[in-house]
């Protein structure tokens, strides 16, 4: 299966903009289903990005984040061609792990 | 107004214009003339719409409210629709059992020819859209067909529009009268009235787009196919046209009918004509 | 992939509304990644995540007071043509930002998210968010050890008809 991580990292001079959309549910654990019952609650709650060894952005989430969730943000001091790893866990104990390249 | 009510009363209007150039084409003022009905249903929009860029109404109610377009335009950085473009394009690509693809049922393997759908097929004496072309592609290979209205039907047409974006909808009415039947009975479908609340299609999206029916702006009739597949934020999900079209039935409570059913081939029909020269924006995104 | 055409998660959140909020406690109680999370000093703020009210949120996450300032810089719609994604950014002038968290002040859950701002990452982030009905948005930036906020109203709409 194809990663649930899609990542564009473009390097702009000194500064890298990164943008990360996630396949996640996200759900609440305040909706039902058709047959009323309800959904558990089923959110990423930790996802991190690392480059170069160096942790340069962490989002804690809670379930008011939108499903398939999407974060933006920029950092300094990578170039292109310098990898980025993104990984995530869930409230579930499910994760993900991907590297992209900076272009 | 004027111009409404010329669009409201059709074909008969077109044929009245038609007889005040004392017109030899005129015969009865019940002709189908889907060249005089497309060009009178663009230019119903343009007037009503004259800040909006003609290419612009395929972005449906973003095309009509400037808060809503930056928000969009924001969406569109990182579209909610990657997931289901990326799964269509995997699964265009990967080989039926019996070893045939997607590719060798279309036109150009499938690739850039979104424009083109629906179209009259002389054989059938019907209507063939998309979605049941990519279905019987699946059935003539040995394969169960899909469910028309989301999940891997949206995911196929939304790759098969990425890769026809910007081309003009080019749909063709053969010299045929069944042909020109199916197109007057899609209008005829899309002006009538029906359901608890007795609204049209064109109620809301030829009298009142870019107004607020509730919370949500109306998108323009003109080109709102053009964007399908679409990402709906109201479904949390992909819905394809079939979908559109029985959520439609079912918002004015109206019973919808089954996807794919002749009339709803035959108002694709329609509509896809009268946005001929438009271009192909799906898959889109909609709130 | 819930895409059925009944009536969808965001509606049925706010439908239900603060009578529901009960059932949450139920969803929460898988504690597996957490744990293995508390490991790390990069904790998970589980508790924060769980008050319902902003102000305790905020104390839960950060134990002290926020002042609100003008450099803290909240792009958020108006109108949210969809409560389930409401693009919320935010910017800030100031230095030494160390995180920036959002609130949604009338949501079952205040805390919607917090992010932490390594030494050479740049203060600004766009995301989105659900908001259950209209509400203040507050951003919250953590520089120099001290809060600073900035907080916009976001009119949150669901209808049921068109679009």
């Amino acid at each position: 299966m194809a990663s649930s991580i899609r990542v564009r990292a473009t390097s702009n001079g000194d500064i890298t903009e990164v943008q990360a959309l996630i396949q996640h549910p996200m759900d609440t654990g305040l909706v039902k289903d058709s047959k009323g019952e309800v959904i558990p609650a089923h959110f990423i709650q930790q996802l991190k990005f690392e480059c170069n060894g160096k942790d340069v952005f962490i989002a804690d989430w809670g379930t008011a984040v939108s499903k398939d969730p999407y974060v933006k943000f920029s950092f300094k001091g990578a170039k292109k061609g310098d990898e980025l790893k993104i990984s995530w866990t869930d409230n579930k104990g499910g994760s993900d792990t991907t590297t992209a390249k900076i272009a | 107004m004027k111009a409404r009510i010329h669009l409201l009363l059709g074909s008969l209007s077109a044929a009245l214009i038609a007889f005040t150039l004392t017109s030899p084409r005129v015969i009865a003022a019940d002709k189908v003339d889907p060249v005089t009905d497309a060009k009178a249903f663009q230019n119903f929009f343009f007037q009503k719409f004259p800040n909006v860029k003609h290419e612009d109404f395929v972005n449906g109610p973003y095309s009509m409210n400037e808060d809503m377009k930056r928000q969009w335009q924001e969406k569109e950085e990182f579209p909610p629709y990657e997931f289901a473009l990326d799964a269509g394009k995997e699964m265009f690509a990967t080989p039926f059992k019996n070893g045939k693809t997607y590719a060798d049922c279309f036109p150009n393997g499938g690739i850039g020819i979104r424009q083109n759908y629906p179209y009259f097929d002389t054989k059938e004496g019907k209507v063939v859209t998309l979605e049941l072309a990519l279905n019987r592609c699946r059935e003539a290979n040995g394969e169960a067909p899909y469910s028309y209205v989301k999940d891997e039907m949206a995911s196929l047409t939304a790759y098969m529009a990425y890769t026809s974006r910007g081309k003009p909808m080019d749909i063709k009415i053969p010299d045929d009268p069944r042909a020109l039947a199916a197109f007057e009975n899609g209008k005829r479908y899309f002006y009538t009235r029906r359901g608890q609340m007795n609204f049209s299609c064109a109620s809301c999206h030829v009298q009142s787009p870019g107004e607020r029916i509730r919370a949500e702006i109306l998108a323009p009739a003109l080109g709102i196919l053009n964007a399908m597949p679409i990402y709906r934020s109201e479904w949390s999900g992909m819905g394809t046209t079939s979908r559109r079209f029985v959520t439609c039935n079912s918002q004015t409570r109206a019973v919808p009918l089954e996807p794919q059913a002749d009339e709803y081939r035959d108002v694709e029909y329609f509509l896809s004509y009268v946005a001929n020269g438009l271009p192909i924006s799906g898959p889109g995104a909609r709130p | 992939m819930t895409t059925t055409t009944g009536p969808h998660p965001t509606r049925r959140l706010i439908l239900q509304g603060a009578a529901s909020v009960a059932l949450l406690g139920l969803g929460n109680l898988p504690f597996g990644a957490i744990s293995a999370l508390a490991a790390a000093n990069d904790k998970y703020p589980d508790e924060a995540f769980k008050l319902k009210n902003e102000a305790d949120a905020i104390k839960a996450l950060y134990g002290k007071t926020v002042e609100p300032s003008d450099k803290v810089k909240l792009d958020a719609p108006e109108i949210a043509e969809n409560g389930g994604v409401v693009p919320i950014s935010v910017t800030t002038t100031l230095d030494k930002v160390t995180s920036i968290s959002f609130f949604v002040a009338e949501n079952p859950f205040a805390l919607a998210a917090s992010y932490k701002i390594p030494d050479g990452t740049l203060p600004s982030i766009a995301n989105r968010l659900k908001m259950a009905k209209t509400t203040n948005v507050t951003a919250i930036v953590e520089a120099d050890g001290k809060l600073y906020s900035a907080t916009k109203e976001v009119k949150v709409t669901v209808g049921g008809c068109g679009g």
